[in-house]
């Protein structure tokens, strides 16, 4: 690098850049603060909803599925499996239900997670609410 | 080494190889659930597998930093180590804290794990690379702020150099964006939207410091260039990395319910973020050519230049890949992303770890500058084993991913999730395959620090 560009210099844009694109991005997240609730229509955040999301927690449902594109890649995408499943919550429901405890042999399988059929509401509700988040049109398609 | 309580380096170096091993058995064990669904089920379910291995990666890859720090900050403070004794304890701390994390995602269900810890209290467990007990991760802050003040006061009473300071500020940095680890609303978009603030602002910012520095630091020690020329390139490298890194955080905010002007920003800021990185190859390859002297320590160089490379196919090149909000459209969420993720970690951390362990052990261990020839040149077989089976896999799953994005999210008729994924399953048998080989380069390596052989001294 050349001499004239001085070390000093290069610590001042450094420190200098930094700030300022920090400071723009706190701007930016302000304002998508601010937008949000049009988007996620958290006034559907019902006290099932939480739970729901918590359910999904912490049985480490991401730790198969990706959730809005973004999880692990092992199992269906299930930001959008509410609308997939016709959008009936009991569809949903059977599904995790009749999960076999040993799997399926030589498949992919998922757990059987044992719960109860208010828990099974409230995570059918947590991924209703999730698919009606306003996501710019992805997926692509029903598939995900 | 120059100071009696680098040594404590040892210690943290010991644990991170442990933990890769580990990491590495797991990722074999997802990598046949891939391919034959129901293996080890339902003892240990791909998900658990997961939470291993990248639990595991995140882990070692600390314990990495934290090791480099005690070595590094003492040789550049020109002092001893503040305190040696708290770095002691705190490698304990931190080792069964770890341990027990594990043991409780392989001994427990999850659920029963969440219950145990009391997750209902200040829920933060089960989101992805977050799965730790909120008791575990509040064990993290405490481990970081003892290390963080350990490395503060013996960098403040000794001497600042742009390396010690650059390496301060990245490890600060990583202690303030995990705090987000800490925050998890009930309403998932807010969630996400925080998530990345740990998560982005880790891999694409605040590390990239401790990388950029740890990289300096080797190089300087291995090329004799004059200290100011590599300082100057440091700082226009994080200053490149922060720049374009931090907003390139718009990058993972255009399908999660964020407004649309984060596809704009996202796309602009991300594109520009293989500059640094690309920057780093230029310079670890210009200081190396430049060099003053030829440093017995072969290994040592070859692991930066090959960290350099790495750091830029994978995260520079595979991360451009997918990052143009029209492409990630498509690609958001698949094997893509899992290519990247492998190239990007293991070229950037896992490699700069690797490429600090080569250079400081020989010191640590006989107190000489370099192994002997014949343990070199293990070490090195270790190194290309290693290295060319990740560019496998990232090749292996680049194609298992295009061919999904292809059949299920193309044409007028798309495949099903699990249909596409029978499809491509050709690449899931090749992907199984080279972790073996990944795995027989990882005891290579290891066998590299048993091979004794004479130590090489300092080249006249
Ligand atoms: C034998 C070698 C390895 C195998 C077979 C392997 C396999 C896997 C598998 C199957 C996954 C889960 C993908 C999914 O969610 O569907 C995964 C995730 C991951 N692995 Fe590995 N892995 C290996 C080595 C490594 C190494 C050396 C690193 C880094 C140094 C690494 C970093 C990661 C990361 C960061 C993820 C999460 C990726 C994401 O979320 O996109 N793995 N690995
Ligand atoms: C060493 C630095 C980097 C590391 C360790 C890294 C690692 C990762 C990992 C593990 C993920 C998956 C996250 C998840 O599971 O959701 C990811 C996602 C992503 N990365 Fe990187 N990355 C790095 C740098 C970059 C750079 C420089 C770019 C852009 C040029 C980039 C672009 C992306 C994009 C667009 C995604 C989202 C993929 C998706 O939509 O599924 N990354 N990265
Ligand atoms: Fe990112």
């Amino acid at each position: 690098m050349s001499d004239k560009f001085t070390k000093s210099m290069a610590r001042n844009i450094f420190i200098g850049g930094s700030l300022f694109f920090f400071l723009l991005f706190l701007g930016l997240t302000f304002d998508t603060m601010s937008s949000l609730p049009k988007r996620d229509h958290r006034e559907n955040i019902t006290p099932q909803v939480a739970s729901g999301k918590m359910l999904w927690e912490e049985n480490n449902c991401i730790g198969c599925h990706t959730l809005l594109g973004e999880g692990a890649y092992f199992a269906p995408e299930l930001g959008n499996v509410y609308k997939r499943f016709g959008e009936n919550k009991e569809v949903i429901k059977a599904f995790i239900k009749s999960r076999p405890v040993t799997g399926i042999p030589g498949r992919r399988s998922m757990p059987q997670f044992n719960l109860t059929d208010q828990q099974l509401d409230d995570l059918a509700e947590f991924l209703k609410w999730t698919s009606e988040i306003d996501t710019n049109n992805w997926p692509p398609n029903i598939q995900g | 080494m120059k100071y009696k309580s680098q040594a404590v380096a040892k210690l943290y170096f010991i644990a991170a190889l442990v933990l890769f091993a580990a990491q590495v058995i797991f990722g074999l064990i997802m990598a046949y659930q891939y391919v034959v669904g129901d293996f080890l089920f339902p003892e240990i379910p791909f998900n658990v597998a997961r939470m291993v291995h990248t639990n595991t990666l995140i882990v070692w890859l600390l314990f990495g930093f934290m090791g480099a720090a005690y070595y590094l900050v003492p040789e550049e403070s020109e002092r001893e180590l503040y305190s040696p004794l708290l770095a002691k304890v705190l490698f304990w701390v931190f080792l069964v804290a770890a341990g027990l994390t594990v043991a409780g995602y392989l001994l427990v269900p999850y659920a029963q794990l969440a219950e145990l810890t009391m997750n209902e209290l200040w829920p933060t467990m089960g989101r992805e690379f977050l799965e730790q007990p909120t008791i575990t991760k509040l064990g993290i802050v405490v481990v970081a702020l003892g290390f963080l003040f350990n490395i503060g006061m013996t960098i403040l009473t000794g001497r600042k150099t742009v390396v010690n300071v650059v390496m301060l500020t990245g490890l600060l940095g990583l202690a303030v964006f995990f705090l987000f680890s800490l925050y998890n609303p009930a309403n998932l978009v807010l969630d996400k939207y925080w998530w990345w603030w740990t998560v982005h602002l880790w891999v694409e910012g605040t590390w990239e410091l401790i990388l950029g520095s740890i990289l300096a630091f080797v190089l300087i020690k291995t090329t004799g260039v004059d200290r100011e020329v590599i300082e100057k390139w440091l700082y226009v490298i994080i200053a490149m990395a922060l720049i374009t890194g931090i907003l390139g955080t718009g990058h993972h905010y255009y399908w999660i319910g964020t407004p649309e002007y984060w596809q704009l920003v996202g796309s602009v800021f991300s594109a520009m973020e293989p500059i640094p990185f690309f920057m780093m190859t230029v310079f670890a390859f210009n200081m190396v050519n430049q060099r003053r002297k030829d440093h017995p320590n072969k290994a040592a160089v070859l692991w930066a230049l090959g960290c350099a490379v790495m750091a830029f196919l994978g995260a520079g090149v595979w991360g451009f890949l997918h990052t143009l909000a029209p492409v990630n459209y498509y690609t958001h969420g698949t094997q893509i992303t899992a290519a990247h993720g492998h190239m990007a970690f293991y070229g950037a951390y896992a490699m700069i770890v690797l490429a600090m362990i080569s250079y400081s052990m020989p010191f640590m261990t006989h107190g000489k500058p370099a192994n002997s020839n014949k343990a070199q040149i293990i070490e090195m077989w270790g190194f290309w084993l290693m290295t060319v089976s990740i560019v496998f896999i990232t090749l292996f799953l680049t194609g298992a991913g295009i061919l999904q994005v292809w059949l299920q999210r193309m044409g007028t008729n798309p495949e099903s999730f699990m249909a596409a994924q029978d499809s491509i399953s050709i690449f899931y048998w090749l992907r199984f395959a080279t972790g073996w080989v990944f795995l027989a380069g990882l005891l290579v390596y290891f066998y590299s620090f048993f091979a004794g052989g004479e130590p090489k001294e300092e080249n006249a």
